[in-house]
């Protein structure tokens, strides 16, 4: 007993203070990119050649960076000759609608906190189903540990059920796989109505490298319908935490 | 196992093609047959499509006592004689053989789909399906136990926790488990068919999430076998910067089961430590590459990342304080008998009963079985730095758990020596093409245990074929093993015993 509790105290206290506090990302991390057009050298387009999913493109003085497909690779970035290419350790990604997933200037539209009936209903208590459809267990993991203490995502009236039935809605991680489809179907009409459905992951936003195998459904929004976009290949949990805290207008 | 049927071979040697053995049919069954009852084990056991209706079927063989691998070939056309009955460690292989090319291994005692998918080669399915008609996962005749007071409980695909998918068929009397099936397929994404004459720029990201938690084990036994199909020479330095990010794979997993295997037997403590403390060790991968799952640090031909003596001291110093916060909370569990008494005797596999299903990694060595490719057929810094193979025997919950935290400490160990005397010099080398009509066998040993791909190129040095087994392909039959006989209420804590990968089998 006194092992256990010596061992409590050496344990320490290890919640992190999101969302007041100051968030601590390595500098290597990459978050959201920028593409300095300025530098880059006439009809170059290294980039979008080096990119695995033909998510980034420039024309002229302007690119489109597709958020939704980008596994945050480094690809690009290694390619091109100008050194035009960065990602900032901005973790804030998430977005409601696919659209807005097209990243063409400094900033993002992030997520919109829900209406204000889901808003009543919601805000204070989200009882999320999480479906792996294909996931390669790397965002099931990052989303996994938002329920350890680091993040202690009860404290924010969130939390993961066993059932279906017991859920507001669903987070589906993977790019929908054939085999998983019915399953994810089914899972779904289980949730009783009003529901949310959280697409994490580029698998789960645009079928991530799995994109158009005939073994695959490229994303979630291919059979629900989907509220809020997650991107990263795993996103970071602050970054799955910050969408889940906006869309419940708490951020 | 010798004379010319065996091509002897290394981990990371290029073979040209017309080199690999070949062999009647018969005598290929024979050999396999005389060379595991001799001590050698299937590594991997594929069929490739050749001209005429044949397919190829290629066996790689390994005996970890001499260190030794061998490869051999034969031809098929549409069934042989089924090696399974007498060798039950080719039983998952020639499921999936039969799967993929319609060839049917004859007299197979269990003969099932592994991943629910059309043949390959058009109207060749093995089991006569219409092709008409969607293949559906989980669809096919489950083993069953029959008997007033026997009943069937069926789990899955969908689990109740953040876990990915799978079917689990419980055969009962009361809550004593008979026998557990175990249908997967639903994750499975055509990786090894899109390889074949996918674009280059994508076929890594591919390797990086075969099985998401083992990026690092999957991409740098890709990233080897491309570098010796290339003859490339990978620096020294960054030999040794995949050692440290494999082994920080290592340590992340190993905590986080720790922490599971805790956590389902309802010891809160050291569950809510190691599953923050995984996290640790997550953020010292990110440190090095700005991935917490090592994502964009490996490259065929080297590593993308280096480290500066600022870094080095910094990962140096915070992984002291997370080893010793680890050591706090795992040794917790040696010390509570709640958390023994459910551990010690519960699932237990026995030493023969693995060496029959070939078992690797965590499970076999939980066993007694000295199988680790870091010490049999090392290939990059562990040919350098030699770590021990960390073994118990009683072959429970507990020795897998126990294994595990055997693991960490040399792992840590190894981490503090290769970062305190890092070898100088660049960290990629550019890769050529790779040679024409060759092959190679690439082993590494990830985190759940033995990770073999074996790529073949065409005659423009393109990838003709790429097999890949994931630890979890040897190893869910042993799970199905260890469940005999148990309470299902043992399950849950069974199952994290093993931790296998859905994804990494269903590819």
């Amino acid at each position: 007993m006194f092992k256990v509790l010596w061992t409590r105290l050496q344990q320490k206290r290890r919640t992190v203070s999101f969302p007041k506090g100051k968030v601590s990302l390595p500098e290597r991390f990459r978050g959201l990119p920028h593409i300095d057009t300025a530098r880059c050298p006439d009809h170059c387009q290294e980039c979008a050649k080096a990119c695995p999913l033909d998510a980034v493109r420039v024309d002229g003085k302007k690119f489109q960076w597709d958020l939704g497909k980008c596994l945050f690779c480094a690809d690009c970035m290694e390619a091109c000759p100008a050194h035009a290419i960065s990602y900032s350790r901005d973790y804030r990604l998430a977005v409601r609608k696919k659209e807005n997933l097209i990243l063409d200037g400094p900033t993002l539209e992030l997520a919109q906190s829900l209406g204000k009936e889901m808003k009543r209903l919601f805000k204070r208590s989200l009882r999320l189903r999480q479906v792996s459809a294909g996931g390669c267990n790397a965002c099931e993991a990052d989303v996994n540990v938002l329920t350890t203490v680091v993040f202690d995502l009860a404290r924010f009236g969130i939390d993961f059920v066993a059932s279906p039935r017991h859920a507001d809605g669903l987070l589906i991680t993977g790019p929908v796989t054939d085999n998983m489809k019915l399953a994810l179907e089914k899972t779904y009409q289980a949730v009783p109505h009003p529901k949310l459905v959280i697409a994490v992951g580029a698998c789960a936003i645009s079928g991530g490298p799995y994109r158009d195998h005939a073994e695959t459904h490229n994303g979630a929004d291919s059979v629900v319908p989907v509220d809020l976009y997650i991107p990263g290949c795993p996103p970071h949990p602050l970054t799955t935490l910050d969408g889940l805290l906006r869309l419940l207008g708490r951020l | 196992m010798s004379g010319a049927a065996f091509l002897s071979i290394r981990n990371g040697d290029i073979l040209r093609l017309k080199d690999v053995p070949h062999l009647a049919p018969a005598e290929f069954r024979d050999h396999i047959l005389r060379g595991v009852d001799s001590g050698w084990r299937i590594v991997s056991l594929f069929g490739k499509p050749i001209a005429d209706r044949y397919v190829r079927l290629y066996a790689v063989m390994a005996n970890d006592r001499q260190g030794s691998l061998s490869l051999c070939s034969a031809d098929v056309t549409d069934q042989y004689p089924a090696l399974t009955g007498e060798c039950p460690q080719a039983h998952w292989f020639e499921r999936e053989i039969a799967e993929q090319w319609g060839v049917i291994p004859k007299g197979h005692p269990w003969l099932k789909p592994v991943r629910f998918h059309e043949v390959y080669r058009f109207g060749t399915d093995a089991w006569g399906r219409d092709p008409s008609k969607k293949i559906l996962p989980g669809v096919t005749d489950f083993f069953q136990v029959r008997g007033e007071e026997v009943h069937e409980v069926a789990v899955g695909p969908v689990h109740a926790g953040v876990i990915e998918p799978g079917h689990f068929r419980f055969q009962c009397h009361g809550e004593k488990v008979f026998h557990l099936e175990i249908s997967l397929g639903y994750q499975h994404r055509g990786v090894e068919r899109s390889l074949i004459g996918a674009p280059a720029k994508r076929v890594f990201h591919y390797m990086e999430t075969l099985a998401g938690d083992t990026t690092i084990g999957h991409a740098t036994a890709y990233a080897q076998a491309m570098e010796t199909l290339a003859r490339c020479k990978v620096p020294a330095r960054a030999q040794a910067l995949r050692g440290v990010m494999l082994e920080l794979e290592r340590l992340a997993n190993h905590a986080g089961d720790l922490g599971a295997l805790a956590g389902d037997v309802a010891y809160l403590p050291t569950a809510s430590y190691c599953g923050r403390i995984r996290g640790d060790f997550l953020n010292l991968s990110a440190l090095i590459c700005g991935s917490r799952f090592g994502r964009g640090m490996i490259l065929p031909g080297g590593v993308r990342f280096d480290l500066d003596e600022k870094n080095i001291a910094e990962l140096l110093s915070r992984l002291n304080g997370i080893y010793k916060n680890l050591c706090g909370a795992v040794n917790l569990l040696w010390d509570s008998p709640s958390v023994m008494n459910r551990f010690e005797g519960t699932g237990t596999l026995s030493a023969e009963a693995c060496e029959n299903l070939g078992l690797v990694g965590i499970p076999a060595r939980a066993c007694g079985l000295e199988r680790d490719i870091r010490f049999d057929f090392p290939a990059g810094i562990y040919r350098l730095a030699q770590l021990p193979v960390s073994t118990y025997t009683s072959g429970d919950v507990f020795a897998r758990a126990y294994v595990r935290w055997l693991e960490v400490q040399r792992s840590v160990d190894f981490l503090q020596n290769q970062l305190a005397t890092m070898p100088e010099g660049p960290v990629s080398e550019t890769l050529a093409h790779p040679a024409s009509e060759t092959l190679t066998v690439s082993l590494v040993e990830g985190w759940r245990g033995e990770i073999c791909h074996v790529a073949m190129t065409d005659k423009h040095g393109h990838i003709a074929h790429y097999k890949v087994v994931d630890p979890s392909f040897h190893n869910w039959m042993g799970l199905a093993m260890a469940l005999r006989g148990e309470p299902i209420s043992d399950f849950p804590l069974c199952n994290k015993s093993f931790n296998l990968s859905y994804c990494g089998h269903d590819l």
